[in-house]
């Protein structure tokens, strides 16, 4: 599944990420910032309002994503 | 002994966003910074100087915070090309100083891993070493040192000798370049071994960071409490600064007056008294706002707050087409749009930046409180509302959300008539929480404050000059029975643009009145007082002007006016500073244009609302 359909509070396992078209700058930055296969990652929290922004944490690091970047993101929730 | 211990040592600090190198910066150059611009870009450029214990001097250059060398900002694009040593007018640093978050290796030495392959001479900061000993992180430095081909020194850039190590490693012999990995190697996966062997982290986040962000970013209670934030920094700003106002405003007319008393009267004391000071005097008033204003950014900003307040209403900016990091700069307008406008550089989306920047103006600022007040004063009953609003204070927050409405409307406009956006992240590091450090926020405070001055300082003169000029001349014959304004440059191009201002309800006096006031919102006040011929200070004029244009004005005008200022470019330094962000005279004509356009269509609908109304 990705991340964007991951619940507050569960902890999941990140695989890859994929890139929507080939020269896709935000997946490219996804991965330095360190949404790399088995890292863990889980929902923070949720924005106002139809929760189109996900504060996620990655590893050691919080950030702040809309849901179509954190659509790019595919996740597993076993092994964690 | 080293030969080239007598030359000086060009370093260059870099890394992640948020690792603390400002504040290691600051802690390094103290108050020998210079601050200026990368040609070409609006990027800010900060050196600094030291000298070691054994003497020898150091330019450092604190390169603006990146993420990778695959630059996504202009920001980035700067640390790379530096780096690089692909710019003509920087020299390539001697050594990179990679300042590194101590409580967050797994990012930040990934960052160090792709600066080795580069092949310069690198040393290791492991900054916020505090925070790391506070949530039980210990790292073995030499064995890190080891294993990364590298002197690793530990720094505490807020405490005082906290670059002590750091010094110590600067006043050695060169290191040689660390051995770079290969160019495919999995760089995440380096940082893994890296921290098996030298680093344990007993728990993956700091509790106060859990404990925060559940009600900062709640989606509720979080909305709830930037509410409460930008309440009480509002109340804050707007009633603390009011002493430091008066007394500004005090020296002002006490210099004015000083000149008038001691030259003789003619064109000299008209242009020193009328002109310069007059209109610097009337932007030095707001400088306490704007600087207790940026004092409370600066702590969000310092604490962490910031992004998360943008995480929290970036939905409610993208659905009038802003993002979220159009936050900061359209709230510094609410004090000035011209430090807003410059603000502007954080977001990275060029079209973003340009929208942000052109709806900054339509943020209530500071300036145009003197003419609510005055014509709110003036028209305005003093009820209560409910037996316990008053009705005046009331229409003030209605002209303050008017302004926001329509920046959003304009930029939905914007968005839904104009050419594809593209794909704008949002993606923001939500750093950890920390208290802001007095020493680091006074710094930039200072720096923002000296850069306002510099700025506005030269083009408010410039223009105040300018406008004096138009309004003092010619100078009426001896037979003339209107006020010397009336004869003047201003008092004809009024009177000519009473033709288009008179659907709105203008006068020939409001209309000549809004010449000088081009300099700066506010001078509205003592151009009116000028037409009517007036004496004595601002708050003077206002007290005998409100009753005399009660009096004299219909109510449709003084709504039309009242509206009028909500949305007119009235303010050319504001325009100047469009033009210098954006690089471009199209963009200042189209503020122009639409502002104008607005402003002439608010008025008309408020005269003839006006005229229905009496």
């Amino acid at each position: 599944m990705n991340l964007s359909l991951l619940k507050r509070g569960t902890r999941a396992i990140v695989e890859a990420v994929e890139s929507i078209h080939a020269t896709d700058a935000i997946a490219q930055r996804l991965r330095e910032l360190g949404f790399v296969r088995g890292e863990p990652v889980s929902v923070v929290a949720f924005g106002p309002l139809g929760a189109d922004t996900i504060a996620v944490q990655v590893g050691f690091t919080r950030f702040a994503l809309r849901r179509s970047e954190a659509a790019r993101v595919r996740v597993s929730l076993q092994g964690v | 002994m080293n030969n080239a211990a007598s030359s000086s040592l060009h370093i260059a600090l870099v890394g992640n966003p948020n690792c603390g190198k400002t504040a290691l910066f600051n802690r390094l150059t103290g108050s020998r910074q210079k601050v200026a611009n990368y040609a070409g870009v609006t990027v800010e450029r900060k050196e600094g100087a030291l000298r070691l214990p054994s003497g020898r001097l150091v330019r450092v250059l604190d390169l603006p915070g990146a993420y990778s060398l695959n630059a996504a900002s202009p920001d980035e694009a700067i640390t790379r090309d530096v780096c690089l040593g692909k710019r003509t007018d920087e020299q390539r640093p001697d050594l990179l100083v990679c300042v590194v978050d101590a409580t967050n290796l797994r990012l930040h030495l990934r960052f160090v891993l792709e600066l080795a392959q580069l092949g310069l001479p690198m040393l290791v900061s492991l900054n916020m070493m505090d925070a790391a000993e506070r949530r039980g992180i210990r790292i073995e430095r030499e064995k890190l040192q080891t294993l990364l081909g590298m002197p690793v020194v530990e720094t505490i850039a807020i405490r005082k000798n906290g670059a002590g190590a750091l010094l110590d490693a600067l006043d050695e012999k060169l290191p040689a370049p660390p051995t770079a990995l290969p160019p495919e190697a999995d760089l995440h996966a380096a940082v893994q071994a890296l921290l098996d062997a030298a680093v344990s982290v007993p728990r993956r986040t700091a509790e106060i960071d859990d404990a925060l962000d559940r009600w900062v970013l709640h989606p509720v209670a979080g909305m709830l409490i930037l509410a409460v934030v930008m309440f009480l920094m509002f109340q804050a700003v707007f009633s603390w600064a009011a002493p430091f106002q008066d007394a500004i405003e005090a020296g002002v007319t006490a210099t004015g007056n000083f000149f008038s008393a001691h030259l003789p009267a003619g064109i000299l004391r008209s242009l020193l008294v009328d002109g310069i000071i007059a209109g610097t005097g009337s932007v030095l008033v707001f400088l306490p706002q704007i600087l207790l204003l940026f004092l409370f950014i600066l702590c969000l900003e310092e604490s962490g707050y910031l992004p998360r307040a943008a995480f929290l209403l970036d939905r409610f900016m993208l659905a009038s087409g802003l993002s979220g990091r159009a936050f900061i700069p359209l709230l510094s307008s609410f004090a000035c749009a011209i430090p807003g406008i410059m603000a502007t550089r954080s977001i990275q989306h060029p079209r973003d930046r340009l929208l942000t920047i052109m709806v900054a103006p339509l943020m209530t600022c500071s300036a145009r409180l003197p003419v609510y007040a005055l014509l709110i004063g003036a028209f305005v009953p003093n009820r209560k509302v409910l037996g316990l609003i008053g009705l005046q204070g009331l229409v003030l927050f209605g002209l303050y959300l008017i302004g926001i409405l329509s920046a959003l409307a304009v930029a939905w406009i914007v968005k839904r008539f104009g050419s594809g956006h593209g794909d704008a992240a949002l993606l923001m590091e939500l750093p950890s929480w920390r208290l802001p450090n007095p020493r680091d926020v006074l710094i930039g405070l200072a720096e923002r404050a000296s850069i306002f001055i510099k700025r506005v300082g030269g083009i408010i003169l410039a223009l105040s000059v300018l406008l004096w000029f138009l309004a003092s001349f010619p100078t009426p014959p001896a037979d003339w029975h209107g006020t010397a304004i009336e004869y003047s440059f201003a008092g004809h191009i009024g009177r000519a643009m009473q033709i288009a201002f008179a659907p709105i309800g203008f006068n020939w006096q409001i209309c000549v009145a809004l010449i000088p006031g081009l300099a700066a919102r506010e001078v509205a006040v003592s151009g009116l007082a000028t037409v009517y011929a007036i004496g004595g200070g601002q708050d003077a004029a206002a007290a005998q002007l409100a009753p005399l244009i009660a009096a004299q004005w219909s109510l449709g005008t003084g709504l039309a006016l009242i509206a009028w200022y909500i949305y007119a470019p009235q303010c050319l330094s504001t325009l100047a500073v469009i033009r210098r962000e954006t690089g471009s005279w199209r963009m200042v004509g189209i503020s122009l244009a639409y502002l104008f356009a607005l402003a002439w269509i608010a008025a008309f609908i408020a005269f003839r609302v006006g005229a229905l109304l009496s």
